[in-house]
C-alpha cells in the first residue's frame, strides 16, 4: 500500500518538476498557441480528439440518435432462460436480458459516463487546486499540514477509497461523483503544489517581490498561471480514469440506482450472468469504456508532450 | 564600527546618505551542517546621485548583500545582523509590511537575467502596471498610459504595442529596459542593480549602462552597482568596494582604485583583464586558484592561499585580530597586511599604511604585472 503511494507520489513529483522549465527560443509564439499548433499536426492527438468529440456528440444528441427508448422492454415473448434475441430488424445490436434495446442503452449510457467523468474531474481539480494553492502559496506549516494529509490520501488505493466514500455517502449519482473526485484530489494538490514551489523560487517571483508586489498577487498573478500546464494535462488523463472508475463502481453495485439512466458499468455488471448466452451484452459496453478512455488518454499524453519543452523539436 | 567615521569623506559626500549599511552579516544555517557566513561585516553607504560598485567574483557575497538590503532573503535558515538604514530608518527587523511598501516605491532592484526576471505568461504591460497599481494607486487607463510613458522613457520604441507583448517577444536589451522601467516606476531613491548587463551582449550592455548613468544624473537616484565586470565599474561607479569571501577588502574611489590597487586581489583582478594592446598570443595573467580556496576569515586572510604577497602573519592573528579593514589614505580602506606598494605614493597616505606593514613587505611586486 505504501509502495503504491510512493510510486504515485514520485510520478506526480516528476511531472511537477518538469513543468518548472521555461521554454526558450520560441520565436514570437506563446506557449499555449505553439502547443495547439503542434497538436494539430499530430495524428495521434487528432485521433484522440476525434474519439472524444464523437462521444461528446453522441451524448449531447442521444435522444436523436437512439433508435428506441432505453428503458422500454421489447420482445419479451422471445426472452427465455438460455436465449436472448440477437441483432435483428429494428434492433441493430439486439436487446438485453430484460428486452431493452442495447444500442439505445449504449447511446444514453455515454451521457451518464461522460457526465460523471467530467463532474468528478472538475470537482477533483477544483478541490485539489485549492489545497495545492494553499500549500504551495503559503508554504511553512500550512504546507506541511496539507501535504501530510494529501500523502495519507495518496497512500490509500484509489478504488478502495472511492468505494469507502460512496458507501459512506449512500447510493446516488452525486455520491458516485464525489467518491471519484476524492480520489483525484490528492493527485492535483500534490502536482500543483510541486509545480508552484518550483515557480516560487523563480527569478520573476523574486523580481516581483523586489518591486513590492503583494504576496497574494504574486501567488495568483505570477506563480499560479505558470504552474497550470501539468494540471491541465493531468485533468485530461484523469477524465479517462474517472470514466473507468465510474464504470467500476457501477459494476460493483455502488452506482446510480436509478434504472431510467443506463450506465456502461452497470450494463457490464448485469451482463455478467449472461456471458455464456450473449457475450455481446458485456462486450459492447466494455468497448465503449475502453475507447472513450483511450481517446482521453491519447489526447492527454500528446497534450503533455506538446506543453513539455523537452519534447520540442 | 568607527571605521566609517575615520576617513575624511570627499566634500560632495557630506550629504545624508540614502543608504547606510553597517557591519552587515548574513549567516545561512542548515540543520546538521555548519552555518555559512556569506556576508561578514560589510559596511558602505550611498548618497543621492552617487553610484557605488560592489565588485568581486562569484560567491563573494555581493548578491546576498543586495538581497539582505532589500529584505528579500527568506526568513527561515537565514540570520541577518548589523544595520541597514534607509533614509535614516532601520530596515533590519522592520515588519514585512513596511519593507514591502518601501520596495518598488523607494528602493528598487534590477536583476541579472531579464528573461527569467519577467513572467513568461503575462504581458509586459500587466507587469509594469502592477507596480503602479501597487504603489501609486493608479488604475485602468491611467496606469496603462503611465506604463507606456515609462517604457518610452527607457527608450523602448512603440511602447503601446510593446505593452501587449509577452517577454519572449522582446529582445534581450528591451527586456532589461522594461525591467528598469518597472524599477523606475515610482522614482525610487535607491536602485540596486545586480549584474544588470551580464546576460546582454556588448553593444546592448553599453546602452543599458548609459541609461543607468543618465538616470542617476537626471533624478539623483542612489545607485548600487553589483558586478564582476571591471569595465562597468570604470564607466559608472564613483566609489568601489571590492569584496572577497564575504568581506570588503578594499574601498577606494574609482580613479584611485584603477591607478593604484593596494590589495593584491584587486591588483590581480585588474591584471587579469585582457588588454587589447598586449599583442597577440600574450597569455592572460589570472589569479591562481579559485574562490573555493578561501580560508575562513577567523583563521587569517581568506585570500592568503591565492596571494603572491602572502606571508606567515597573513594566516595568524596579530594582536588579537585577524586582518582588519583599516584606513589607507584619504577615502581608502584596505584589509591587507602586505599590500601592493608604489614608488611614488601619496605622501599623506604612506606613513599610516606603512605602520601596518611589518618591514619586509615592499618585495618589489609592483602594481599589475606582478602575477606570473
Amino acid at each position: 500500500m505504501t509502495a503504491l503511494g510512493d510510486v504515485r507520489r514520485r510520478r506526480i513529483d516528476e511531472l511537477a518538476a518538469r513543468a518548472g522549465q521555461v521554454p526558450e527560443g520560441e520565436g514570437g509564439v506563446s506557449l499555449t498557441r505553439s502547443a495547439v499548433r503542434r497538436l494539430r499536426r499530430d495524428p495521434v492527438a487528432i485521433a484522440g480528439a476525434v474519439i472524444v468529440v464523437v462521444f461528446l456528440l453522441v451524448a449531447a444528441l442521444a435522444p436523436l440518435l437512439a433508435p428506441r427508448d432505453p428503458v422500454t422492454q421489447y420482445l419479451l415473448s422471445e426472452i427465455r432462460p438460455g436465449s436472448i434475441p440477437g441483432p435483428r430488424e429494428g434492433f441493430p445490436l439486439g436487446v438485453d436480458n430484460l428486452g431493452r434495446d442495447l444500442l439505445s442503452r449504449l447511446v444514453y449510457g455515454s451521457r451518464q459516463s461522460l457526465l460523471i467523468g467530467f463532474v468528478s474531474t472538475v470537482l477533483g481539480v477544483v478541490v485539489g487546486m485549492a489545497l495545492g494553492v494553499l500549500a504551495g502559496g503559503l508554504g511553512g506549516w500550512v504546507d506541511t499540514v496539507v501535504m501530510r494529509f494529501v500523502d495519507i490520501l495518496l497512500s490509500i488505493p484509489g478504488l478502495l477509497m472511492a468505494i469507502t466514500v460512496s458507501v459512506l455517502l449512500g447510493q446516488n449519482q452525486y455520491a458516485l461523483m464525489i467518491a471519484i473526485a476524492v480520489v483525484q484530489v490528492p493527485v492535483f494538490a500534490r502536482l500543483l503544489r510541486g509545480s508552484m514551489l518550483a515557480q516560487r523560487g523563480s527569478d520573476y517571483a523574486l523580481a516581483a517581490r523586489a518591486l513590492g508586489v503583494r504576496r497574494g498577487r504574486i501567488v495568483f498573478g505570477h506563480v499560479l498561471p505558470n504552474s497550470l500546464s501539468p494540471v491541465i494535462v493531468q485533468a485530461t488523463l484523469s477524465l479517462a480514469t474517472a470514466i473507468i472508475e465510474a464504470a467500476a463502481l457501477s459494476f460493483l453495485g455502488l452506482g446510480d440506482p436509478d434504472i431510467s439512466r443506463p450506465e456502461w458499468g452497470a450494463m457490464l455488471a448485469s451482463a455478467q450472468d449472461f456471458l455464456s448466452i450473449r457475450p455481446a451484452l458485456a462486450i459492447w459496453p466494455a468497448v465503449c469504456i475502453i475507447v472513450v478512455a483511450l481517446g482521453f488518454t491519447l489526447l492527454g499524453e500528446r497534450l503533455r508532450e506538446a506543453l513539455d519543452p523537452k519534447f520540442r523539436r | 564600527m568607527s571605521i566609517e567615521a575615520l576617513p575624511p569623506a570627499a566634500p560632495d559626500r557630506s550629504a545624508v546618505p540614502v543608504l547606510e549599511v553597517e557591519e552587515l552579516t548574513v549567516t545561512f544555517t542548515r540543520r546538521g551542517e555548519r552555518p555559512t557566513r556569506a556576508v561578514d561585516g560589510v559596511s558602505f553607504s550611498v548618497a543621492a546621485g552617487e553610484t557605488i560598485g560592489l565588485v568581486g567574483e562569484s560567491g563573494c557575497g555581493k548578491s546576498v548583500t543586495s538581497l539582505a538590503v532589500m529584505g528579500l532573503l527568506p526568513r527561515r535558515g537565514v540570520q541577518v545582523g548589523g544595520s541597514v538604514r534607509f533614509n535614516g530608518a532601520e530596515l533590519i527587523g522592520a515588519p514585512d509590511r513596511t519593507l514591502r511598501e518601501l520596495r518598488g516605491a523607494d528602493m528598487a532592484m534590477v536583476f541579472q537575467d531579464p528573461l527569467s526576471s519577467l513572467n513568461p505568461t503575462v504581458p509586459i504591460g500587466t507587469q509594469v502596471t502592477e507596480v503602479l497599481v501597487e504603489h501609486r494607486d493608479m488604475s485602468g487607463k491611467r496606469a496603462v498610459a503611465e506604463a507606456a510613458d515609462l517604457l518610452d522613457r527607457v527608450g523602448i520604441p512603440d511602447p503601446t504595442r510593446r505593452l501587449k507583448e509577452y517577454p519572449h517577444q522582446l529582445s534581450g536589451g528591451m527586456r532589461q529596459r522594461a525591467l528598469i522601467a518597472m524599477a523606475l516606476a515610482c522614482s525610487p531613491r535607491l536602485l540596486i542593480a545586480d549584474e544588470p548587463t551580464t546576460a546582454l551582449d556588448v553593444t546592448i550592455q553599453a546602452q543599458i549602462l548609459e541609461l543607468l548613468r543618465e538616470l542617476v544624473v537626471d533624478t539623483g537616484t542612489a545607485l548600487v552597482m553589483i558586478t564582476h565586470d571591471l569595465g562597468v565599474v570604470a564607466g559608472l561607479c564613483d566609489r568601489v568596494h571590492v569584496m572577497y569571501a564575504g568581506k570588503v577588502i578594499e574601498t577606494a574611489d574609482r580613479h584611485e582604485l584603477f591607478a593604484r590597487p593596494r590589495q593584491p586581489y584587486t591588483g590581480g583582478l585588474l591584471a587579469s583583464v585582457p588588454r587589447l594592446d598586449a599583442g597577440r598570443g600574450t597569455p592572460l595573467t589570472p589569479i591562481r586558484g579559485s574562490a573555493r580556496d578561501a580560508i575562513p576569515w577567523a583563521e587569517g586572510c581568506a585570500f592568503a592561499p591565492r596571494c603572491d604577497n602572502a606571508q606567515d602573519d597573513c594566516l595568524t592573528e596579530v594582536a588579537g585580530s585577524t586582518v582588519p579593514l583599516e584606513y589607507d589614505g584619504p577615502g581608502r580602506e584596505l584589509r591587507c597586511r602586505h599590500p601592493l606598494t608604489y614608488p611614488r605614493q601619496t605622501p599623506a597616505g604612506a606613513p599610516s599604511s606603512g605602520s601596518t606593514d611589518s618591514g619586509s613587505t615592499s618585495s618589489g611586486s609592483t602594481a599589475s604585472g606582478a602575477g606570473r
